[in-house]
């Protein structure tokens, strides 16, 4: 019996080491990586060069902060009614609905900062905490952070520096908890978002040159990065729903084109920054940008419901 | 203490330690990586990685022709310098700040969105029979809107 119990325990003990093994790692390996055939190594020296060219990836998505500032600098005028009301807190239960709506709620509140809407930004940065809070990570957003906001309400320094901590604390806490699908659900939920009030707020009247649809077009490039995202922390079944969704997404961004020129970087005295010059030309037709918006927008909804 | 008493035990202890190592790399970065971004505004992400000597990480990322951007990586003090390019789909090298005197911040704004990707690697110390040093290696972005 207490043989029995030893296998058991040595099993338990294998597995934690694993997992504790894996929840060092911030980033995955390289997918070919895993799949390619395992020669066994020569000697020590063999091995300590496969340690050493053992490579972490990170996939960074626009955070909500910038999607927002993307929207903004395209021109785009504030539609409060485009937000997900701060009522719906309550309706998320699960983690799932939960991350994905802290995404969405952080989308929200950098949007309504970005546009002076004081009040919604205390009550999105409220249904944000209440996310956060159900997730567990009550460190992410403090009253502190609150009450710093309603102190510093028209310090717009200030507003943007709380709601990129809120961010970055949101998500290093899961991820230092070892919570890898939940903090990408997080991004996710942020990145749609932002993605869903671009597409409401174009003018189909003034579709050709309109900047904000060649900002949804360079959402196109980051399409691959989010399924990378997803694709490490496939197996957990609220990531593998949002590949499906996402990869719907992609199947529309592939029928746009960008093509893009060699880049050549000049550094440019003046501002001490270097210009990557390159050229672009893209194609997507209003039919394919009504497609787009659609897909989106019933996703979105779907997340927030 | 029985073997099944003292297994679980160290399973969390063991647990414990990264956790801990998580949590000071997030310290490590707040402090020193984000005032580096100064007077960019930090985009929120927050990428960092306790890494060994030789070790590279790479991260894949889109940025926007309407923004002015600054990367700054940041090695913990124990580790030799860090290296960093920035490459694009054609894997190109724009910039490598090995050739910077390894400087621990990029400004940069582009004419065409693009993805890039940013190559970091800790470089070594040459010891051999030393046990390698690792420690944390944070990366962050700030933005700007273009004037």
């Amino acid at each position: 019996m207490n043989r029995k119990y030893g296998v058991s325990a040595g099993l338990v003990f294998v597995l934690i080491m694993v997992i504790s093994l894996l929840s060092g790692c911030k980033g995955g390996k390289k997918a070919q990586q895993a799949e390619e055939p395992v020669s066994p190594p020569i000697d020590n020296t063999a091995v300590l060069q496969d340690i050493k060219q053992a490579e972490r990836i990170f996939n960074a998505l626009p955070s909500p902060l910038e999607s927002a500032m993307l929207i903004k600098s395209a021109g785009a005028k504030f539609d409060g009614s485009l937000l997900n009301p701060v009522k719906n807190v309550g309706n998320y239960i699960s983690t799932k609905a939960m991350a994905l709506n802290l995404g969405i709620y952080t989308c929200d509140l950098s949007f309504a900062s970005l546009y002076e809407q004081t009040q919604l930004l205390l009550d999105y940065m409220n249904a944000a905490k209440k996310m956060a809070n159900g997730l567990g990570i009550l460190d992410a957003i403090k009253q502190e952070d609150i009450d710093k906001l309603e102190e510093n309400i028209n310090n717009s320094d200030v507003i943007m520096e709380v709601v990129s901590q809120t961010f970055m604390n949101s998500n290093s806490s899961l991820e230092d908890a070892g919570r890898t699908s939940t903090a990408s659900m997080v991004l996710v939920g942020g990145w749609v978002e932002g993605l869903y009030i671009s597409t409401q707020l174009v003018d189909m009247d003034q579709f050709n040159g309109n900047k904000l649809v060649t900002r949804i077009i360079d959402q196109k490039l980051s399409i691959d990065i989010l399924l990378n995202l997803l694709n490490s922390n496939k197996g957990d079944p609220a990531v593998d729903e949002l590949i499906v969704e996402v990869g719907k997404l992609q199947a529309i961004f592939s029928k746009i084109n960008i093509t893009t020129s060699p880049v050549r970087p000049e550094y440019d005295q003046a501002t001490n920054a270097t210009i990557l010059k390159s050229e672009v030309q893209t194609d997507m037709t209003p039919a394919i940008f009504k497609q787009l918006a659609t897909i989106v927008a019933e996703i979105r909804n779907s997340f927030v419901k | 203490m029985k073997l099944y008493k003292i297994i679980p035990l160290l399973a969390l202890l063991i647990f414990g330690i990264n956790v801990t190592a998580d949590a000071q790399c997030k310290a490590f970065a707040k402090k020193e990586c984000q005032p580096l971004l100064s007077p960019f505004i930090h985009d929120g992400n927050y990428h960092a990685a306790v890494l060994v000597e030789g070790e590279e990480a790479e991260l894949y990322k889109t940025f926007y022709s309407d923004m002015e951007y600054r990367v700054a990586v940041v090695g913990e003090g124990k580790l030799p310098a860090v290296e960093f390019r920035i490459m694009d789909t054609n894997k190109n090298v724009l910039y490598s700040n090995k050739d910077k005197d390894y400087a621990k911040t990029w400004d940069f704004k582009l004419e065409a969105s693009q993805q890039l990707k940013l190559v970091i690697k800790v470089s070594s110390f040459n010891k051999p029979g030393d046990t390698p040093a690792n420690g944390c290696v944070a990366i962050m972005f700030g933005f700007k809107v273009k004037k």
